[in-house]
């Protein structure tokens, strides 16, 4: 503490008194009930809330259900789906927004594209139920790869236009006059470059996409339930240790994924 | 390269066009089907009957007593301002906690930022329904918070603080999920800050409270602005806290609306309040963009001077 207090004197002017415990405090706000959460999953008694000693009992209970299994399975072929195509999509229209010049159309574009960023999840979910009802649209896990393709797209977009904004064209114009063709410039030239926003938009799509729950619950039929559905009716039936397991687990997926998204993107701009 | 310039408008619309359309196929399109839906009339068993009705929005303020007479009910009233103010209070909390974060993490090294900027970003990122548990189990009965009064014999086993189920457990779930988004933008906004600024608030004998609510305060609005609105708008809108930290009993919009769709089938009105929702969310979108504009033509004519 006193180290960073010190390397802070070139900036003496605005210093307020107890600021770093203020920050300290709020760490412990934010990663406390976590922490908690993760500890009670080693917990060996039936209660969540009664500690009485430690035990893998409940990670053993969750690889175990049956229903655990499908749920992380359903969960698993929609984020990838979902993914794939958010990316792709996401990919071709940044390419168009950033490198397609001043068009018209183009803010409406960026628009349209945020939109689902705007719209408050549970809207979007009934109007999703509606129109899939209305239709009788139903493609059982069809549905759900649909919907979370739709809002995928913007957190797809974010990283990738980043990406795009701050690659200079000079390789693509070298590549032009060496008689590259068009397809092989963008094989060997750009698709290579603008990989690592494209690996971070895929990463956040994934996160999203695996985290989504109020969507999930409204559009999907019976059998496809994915996790985070599965661990709401787990909550609703009573509180176990082995919401804590499954809890946990996905825990530590979202923050791998995210770590990952982070050093990318932390290479890509010390890059530039 | 010729042919970039030759055809443009395929390419454009090649490279966009399924973006494009999924998002407007997926959601403007449900969404205007929604709007519709909420002037239809309800089927009893799910799904709509193709007449108009404004009961959707007449629900609102009226209830039908048994001799089928309109009768003035405040219900839903009670509940949008429920909505309002439980979503205020956490959108205020979460300026108060979060701003003097965003304070710290940009009086730190550049190199350390971030670090702290990717710590508070984790959670963030992680499922909503699992950090909400988390509080059931610090508020809830038995829970962390009550350990320590049950250790010592101040509560007896029959007894609960009874945190749990109360507007006060939303609003911390609420404040929990969402401060993330606050923080962010508002150390966006200090890290363009110019702090030389602050120095000459300062040299004029300005005291660092002057200097607050004077200089540093009022130029990274925008950033204010732009994290209260990010906060509220799911605040206001959401089902997972006033669920399972509210018991179900203390409604928000957003559990109203779903609470409409999957139990009491009254299609209608649950599109109702979730064209009030967006209406809503609209209103915070067009004063974000005004202050934003605003902003703009400050700096512009701060360029000038």
């Amino acid at each position: 503490m006193s180290n960073s207090q010190k390397k802070n004197d070139f900036r003496p002017v605005g210093a307020v008194v107890g600021l770093g415990a203020w920050a300290f405090g709020f760490m412990l706000f934010l990663y406390l009930p976590i922490v908690i959460l993760v500890l009670y999953s080693f917990n060996a008694s039936k209660l969540v809330m009664v500690w009485s000693g430690f035990s893998l009992e409940w990670y053993a209970k969750v690889f175990d259900n049956a229903d655990i299994r499908r749920a992380a399975l359903n969960s698993l072929i929609v984020a990838s789906s979902a993914t794939v195509c958010a990316t792709v999509l996401a990919t071709l229209a940044a390419l168009v927004l950033v490198r397609g010049g001043v068009f018209r159309g183009r803010g409406a574009s960026m628009t349209i594209i945020a939109l689902p960023l705007m719209v408050p999840e549970i809207v979007t979910a009934v109007a999703l139920l509606i129109v899939f009802a209305g239709t009788g649209l139903s493609l059982g896990l069809g549905n759900v790869i649909i919907a979370h393709t739709t809002f995928c797209i913007p957190f797809a977009f974010l990283p990738i236009r980043a990406r795009l904004e701050g690659m200079e064209t000079t390789l693509e114009q070298a590549s032009a006059d060496l008689y590259g063709t068009e397809l092989a410039t963008f094989r060997y030239v750009t698709l290579p470059i603008l990989m690592p926003g494209i690996l971070a938009g895929a990463m956040l799509a994934f996160v999203i996409s695996l985290d989504d729950f109020i969507i999930t619950m409204m559009v999907s039929s019976a059998g496809g339930t994915t996790l985070p559905v599965y661990i709401y009716s787990m909550i609703r039936q009573g509180v176990t240790p082995e919401i804590n397991a499954i809890s946990t687990l996905l825990l530590i997926v979202s923050s791998v994924l995210v770590t990952l998204y982070w050093l990318v993107t932390r290479k890509q701009g010390a890059e530039r | 390269m010729m042919e970039l310039t030759t055809k443009p408008v395929l390419r454009r619309a090649l490279g966009l066009g399924p973006a494009l359309t999924i998002i407007m196929l997926f959601m403007v399109i449900p969404v205007l089907v929604m709007a519709v839906y909420s002037f239809l009339e309800a089927n009893p068993f799910g799904g709509v009957f193709w007449r108009f009705s404004s009961a959707g929005y007449t629900q609102f303020l009226f209830e039908r007593d048994l001799a089928d007479n309109l009768a003035f009910s405040p219900d839903y009233l009670i509940i949008i301002g429920r909505s309002l103010f439980l979503a205020l209070v956490t959108t205020a909390l979460c300026l108060v906690i979060g701003f003097p974060v965003a304070y710290f993490i940009v009086r730190q090294p550049p190199q350390n930022r971030n670090i702290w900027v990717f710590l508070i970003t984790i959670p963030f990122w992680t499922n909503q329904l699992v950090r909400t548990f988390a509080w059931i189990i610090i508020l809830g009965r038995n829970g962390t918070i009550e350990l320590p009064f049950r250790w010592l014999g101040l509560l007896p086993d029959d007894q609960t603080l009874g945190l749990m189920y109360t507007d006060f457990a939303i609003v911390i779930g609420l404040t929990y999920a969402f401060i993330p988004i606050m923080v962010l933008p508002i150390y966006a906004s200090l890290e363009k800050l110019d702090f030389r600024l602050v120095e000459a608030s300062a040299d004029l004998y300005g005291s660092t409270f002057e200097s607050f609510r004077r200089v540093i305060i009022p130029l990274t609005k925008p950033g204010i602005v732009a994290g209260s609105i990010l906060v509220f708008i799911p605040s206001i809108g959401a089902f997972i806290q006033p669920d399972l930290l509210g018991g179900g009993k203390k409604l928000m919009l957003g559990s109203l609306v779903q609470f409409q769709f999957a139990t009491a089938r009254s299609w209608p009105f649950g599109a109702a309040v979730a064209m009030i929702l967006l209406c809503f969310v609209m209103l915070c979108l067009m004063w974000y963009a005004r202050t934003a504009r605003r902003a703009g033509t400050n700096s512009g004519m701060g360029g000038h001077v």
